[in-house]
Formats: structure tokens, C-alpha cells, sequence
């Protein structure tokens, strides 16, 4: 083969790759702006709904449940797993640090409807009722994890004489991270507040076991209408959503560039 | 540090809260399912027994715990659907796992030899999708697949077909999901495999008159084996657990284990039977992953 015809079977192969992964995506954001309800069919542009989504009380309460969900679950994900993330990286082999970093990683390859059948036998065996409370403690468990892990792989990135030097000046061990260690960490820790608030918001098995009536959550609302079939309303909340992460996610290239990924 | 080591007062209330917080919300309750699959189902809420309570007192602790069995997983086995569901979770699973290989595989390599520059910006955009919503995109394929949706239509204007071709609710159509959105997890370990590849190796074997396909047969390929396991592993294992692809694109007879798992609960309210399954579910999941642990811990041995 030659150079260019290698390079044009590259880009051919790039280029079918590309479609066959936003193709997709494009067709459903192109069809909520379609005024017919058909998908084979343009019925012209429209914002129209847009405007019934906004009507839609139901789609609404569960999207301000998720938000809601999803900050305060990220949040506390966010310090559990820097918490964590410290006493992996800097406590050395202490007792019990195997079961500790077993638990931790363990939900990550766990499916989801077993950490969400474990966690709803629980509730509803400790007579907890389930509602708001018990979807940010379920979330913020699951979210924690990917926490740990995405602060661990940058805390063990930086360079741990820094620190040392700090104490030698006298500083003490606490004053010298947040001081020195913490600054440098902060875009993964930035990055996997952002990575929890988007677990948390996409999530539907771990809901589904964990929340109550009352506090459904927007995917949850998405799926049961979804099980229906496709309607033009799902399709603009999907594209509202879509437009959100992709500023999320550009948020986040900006904080974390020229520091490489923090995972 | 010595193993085991004290740790100080201080670095103790560091490590308590996200110890705790474990502790309860993810090791006490995969305790509490490990329990209550030894239980009995009965009508009645909670819908198992026994049910251990302080008053009991020592004895009578000991006369419930005499009633724990290992019925709910002889169920497992005798119950054809959950043996159903376990072979065809494996068998999708196993089948979209070879299918995302064929389609990571060329883009992988695609981007990997694409000019140095271009790459960040190309493995970014290949993972950007990731982040997007995983219910959004499996939803996404409904419009695409269903009877009066975009490729029937196409294929039809196209004069290819006369009816529609049935593609969702198939087997088929949960398999094209699993691919589409499980394809970074393939995708970036390939990546990194043959992006981290010495270029000089496939110019000296190309010098000595090596082919482009012998190159990659016997160069490019074994090279890339890594990252093909550990693409694999990530693919094939959420996959058998997978509840919303099934449900969402799947037909009423794509048996997967996480969806038989989700409608014995809410819908059968048999929790023995799933507190059983989840457990057999999360041993069959970790197999592999210890099996490949086994084997990179023996490749490392050999190598010394």
C-alpha cells in the first residue's frame, strides 16, 4: 500500500468510526427541533417541545429532584472520596487497608442492580424510608468510588518531597497539604465532583432500588416514557441534557489543560 | 510502614468517615443480601425469614440461624430461567464483546497512527459520547432501529427492502447497544497499546520483507494483546450485568441476568431468589477478572 492510500483508509476508517459514534446523538437532537411526531418525517422547525417540556410538571419535579440529587450527592462524594483518596495514598499499609481498598473499588465492577438490590434490602430492613434522603446516600456511595479513584491517580502523581520540605520548614502535617499537595490536586478533585454529578444525574438501576414516591428522578421518568417508545418530548429533554455535559465537559477541559487527565 | 501499623489520633478521623460511610452503605448490605439469600421467601414483609431481632436473645438467634439453607441456590439451578438468563447474559455478552473487538480494533489503530498532533484531540472526541448520558443513547438507538424508524426508511427508499426489517426488541439490536455504548472501554486500552508501540520494530520487520499484513500478524498484533484483555474484561463484564440495554432495545425473550434480576424483585418480590442470584452473579463476574489477575501475575513471574 501506498502512504496516501493508507492515509485515505485511515480517515475512512476514523470517519466511519466518528459516525457510527455521534450519528446517533445528532439524529436526536435534530429530531426534537422536528415539528412531526414522526421520525421519518421533517416536519419543519420547531421549538415546540421545548415549549410543552417546559409544561410538563412531572419531567420538571424530576429534574429538580436529580439536580438536587446530584449536587449534594457529588458533594459529599467529592470529600468522602478525597478522605479516602488520602488515607490509600499517604497512610502506608495500615490494618484492615486491604478490606478498606477492596470496598472502595469493589462497586466499580459490581453490576448495578446488585449494589442497588443490596442497598434497598438494607433500607427497608433498618426501617429506613426511602425518598430524597436515601437516593443521595445511595448515589453518593456509588459516586465515591469513582472519586477515590480519579483523586488517588493524581495525589500519587505528585511529588511527596514538597510536602516533606514543608514540614522541615515546620509547618504541620495537615498545613502542609492543604498548603502544598492540595493546590496541586485540585483539578481532579474538581474533575470528580464533575465525574459524580454526572453519575449521579444519569443514574437509573441505583435509583430505581433506592429512591421512594415522591423523589423520582429524571431518568427514571426518561425510561418509563422510553419503555413507550420514542416521543419528541424525551427527545428534547435528551438534547437538554446532551448540550449540558458537553459544557460540563468543556468546563473541565479548560480546568484540567496542560495538566494532563486526572484518570 | 510496617504492615499493619497504628495509625495516629489524627490520621484515624481522616480515614473514619469514608471507612465508615463503606462500611455501612456498601459492606453491610451486600452482608444483609449474602444473609437474606440463605432465607426463605414467605408473604409477608420483609418478604424473607427468618428475621434476626435484638430480642431474640442468644438462643433464640441460634435456633433462626439453624434455619438458613442454601435452597434459594439450589433454586439457581433447578429454575431454568436463571440458568437461561446466566448462559445468555454470558453468550450476548460474549458475542458483543467480539463485535465492539472488530469495531474498536481498526479505529483504535486508525487513530494511533494518525499524526502525532491530531491524536489528544481524536481519542478525545471518541470518549467525549461517554460522558453523555448512558440511558440518552441506548434510547437514541430506538429511533434508529425501530420498524417505522431512520434505517428501515432508509433501506427502504433505497429499494433494498420491501417491509420493514423487525430490528429492535431482537437479540440483535440488544448486541448493537452493547457495542455502541460500552466502545471506549475498548476503544482507549487498544489505544494505548498500539500508540505506545515502537515504531521501529514494524520498520525493521518491513526491512527484512515482512509484508504490511505479516507486519501486522505478527508485529502490530501480538503487541496490542493487552489492551485487547483489558478492553475485553471491560467490556464483557458490566455487559452481563447489563439491565438497561436489554429492556430498552431488547425483546421480551432477551433473557439477561440483570434484567430476570430486576423483575424478581419488583415484580415477584422473591428476595431470596435474587439476594441468591445477585451473589452467583457478582462470583461469576469476578472469575474472569481474577483469571486475568492469575495469568498478568504469572506473565510477570516468567518475565523475572
Amino acid at each position: 500500500m501506498t502512504a496516501r492510500a493508507q492515509a485515505f483508509s485511515r480517515a475512512a476508517v476514523l470517519a466511519a468510526g466518528f459516525v457510527f459514534l455521534y450519528g446517533p446523538i445528532v439524529v436526536l437532537a435534530v429530531m426534537s427541533f422536528n415539528a412531526s411526531r414522526l421520525v421519518t418525517v421533517w416536519g419543519g422547525f420547531s421549538t415546540k417541545w421545548y415549549a410543552s417540556l417546559l409544561s410538563n410538571a412531572q419531567m420538571l419535579h424530576a429534574a429538580k429532584i436529580s439536580f438536587a440529587a446530584a449536587t449534594a450527592s457529588a458533594a459529599l462524594a467529592t470529600m468522602l472520596g478525597l478522605l479516602a483518596a488520602i488515607a490509600l495514598a499517604r497512610f502506608g499499609a495500615f490494618s484492615s487497608r486491604m478490606l478498606f481498598f477492596g470496598a472502595v473499588h469493589a462497586p466499580l465492577v459490581l453490576p448495578e442492580v446488585v449494589l442497588g438490590l443490596a442497598l434497598l434490602t438494607f433500607f427497608i430492613a433498618l426501617g429506613i424510608g426511602r425518598g430524597f434522603m436515601t437516593l443521595v446516600i445511595a448515589h453518593a456511595t456509588f459516586a465515591m468510588c469513582f472519586a477515590t479513584v480519579a483523586i488517588l491517580a493524581a495525589l500519587k502523581g505528585c511529588d511527596p518531597t514538597l510536602e516533606e520540605a514543608a514540614m522541615d520548614l515546620g509547618a504541620p502535617p495537615t498545613r502542609a497539604f492543604v498548603l502544598v499537595a492540595l493546590p496541586q490536586i485540585l483539578p481532579a478533585v474538581v474533575s470528580a465532583f464533575l465525574m459524580a454529578f454526572t453519575l449521579s444525574l444519569d443514574d437509573l438501576v441505583i435509583a430505581s432500588f433506592a429512591t421512594g414516591p415522591g423523589a423520582t428522578t429524571l431518568p427514571m421518568r426518561i425510561y418509563s416514557q422510553a419503555r413507550l417508545g420514542v416521543t419528541p418530548e424525551i427527545n428534547a429533554i435528551s438534547t437538554l441534557l446532551l448540550a449540558l455535559v458537553a459544557v460540563v465537559l468543556t468546563i473541565s477541559a479548560i480546568v484540567t489543560r496542560g495538566r494532563g487527565r486526572a484518570w | 510502614m510496617s504492615k499493619g501499623a497504628r495509625l495516629s489520633f489524627g490520621r484515624r478521623l481522616v480515614l473514619a468517615a469514608p471507612y465508615l460511610w463503606i462500611s455501612a452503605f456498601f459492606l453491610a448490605p451486600m452482608l444483609f443480601i449474602a444473609k437474606i439469600s440463605l432465607s426463605r421467601s414467605v408473604l409477608a414483609i420483609p418478604p424473607y425469614e427468618p428475621v434476626f431481632s435484638r430480642t431474640d436473645g442468644l438462643a433464640g438467634w441460634i435456633e433462626k440461624a439453624r434455619a438458613l439453607n442454601f435452597d434459594a441456590y439450589r433454586t439457581l439451578f433447578t429454575d431454568s430461567l436463571y440458568v437461561e438468563s446466566y448462559l445468555s447474559s454470558l453468550l450476548i455478552a460474549g458475542v458483543a464483546t467480539l463485535a465492539s473487538l472488530v469495531v474498536a480494533y481498526p479505529f483504535a489503530l486508525a487513530m494511533a497512527r494518525a499524526p502525532r498532533r491530531w491524536r489528544p484531540f481524536l481519542i478525545g472526541a471518541a470518549v467525549a459520547p461517554f460522558w453523555t448520558s448512558f440511558l440518552i443513547r441506548v434510547y437514541a438507538w430506538i429511533a434508529l432501529l425501530k420498524d417505522e424508524g431512520l434505517i428501515n426508511h432508509a433501506l427502504r427508499a433505497l429499494g433494498l427492502i420491501e417491509a420493514p426489517l423487525p430490528m429492535l426488541a431482537t437479540t440483535g439490536a440488544v448486541v448493537v447497544g452493547i457495542v455502541y455504548s460500552y466502545l471506549p472501554f475498548m476503544l482507549l486500552p487498544i489505544y494505548s497499546a498500539l500508540e505506545g508501540q515502537d515504531e521501529t520494530l514494524r520498520e525493521a520487520a518491513a526491512d527484512l520483507g515482512a509484508s504490511p499484513f505479516e507486519v501486522f500478524v505478527r508485529v502490530t498484533a501480538p503487541l496490542s494483546r493487552e489492551g485487547v484483555v483489558a478492553g475485553a474484561l471491560l467490556v464483557f463484564i458490566p455487559a452481563t450485568g447489563e439491565f438497561v440495554i436489554p429492556d430498552l432495545l431488547g425483546g421480551s425473550s432477551t433473557l439477561m441476568i440483570g434484567r430476570t434480576l430486576w423483575n424478581d424483585f419488583f415484580s415477584n418480590h422473591d428476595w431470596p431468589a435474587a439476594s441468591a442470584a445477585a451473589i452467583a452473579l457478582v462470583l461469576v463476574l469476578m472469575i474472569p477478572l481474577l483469571l486475568h489477575e492469575r495469568g498478568r501475575m504469572t506473565d510477570e513471574e516468567a518475565r523475572r
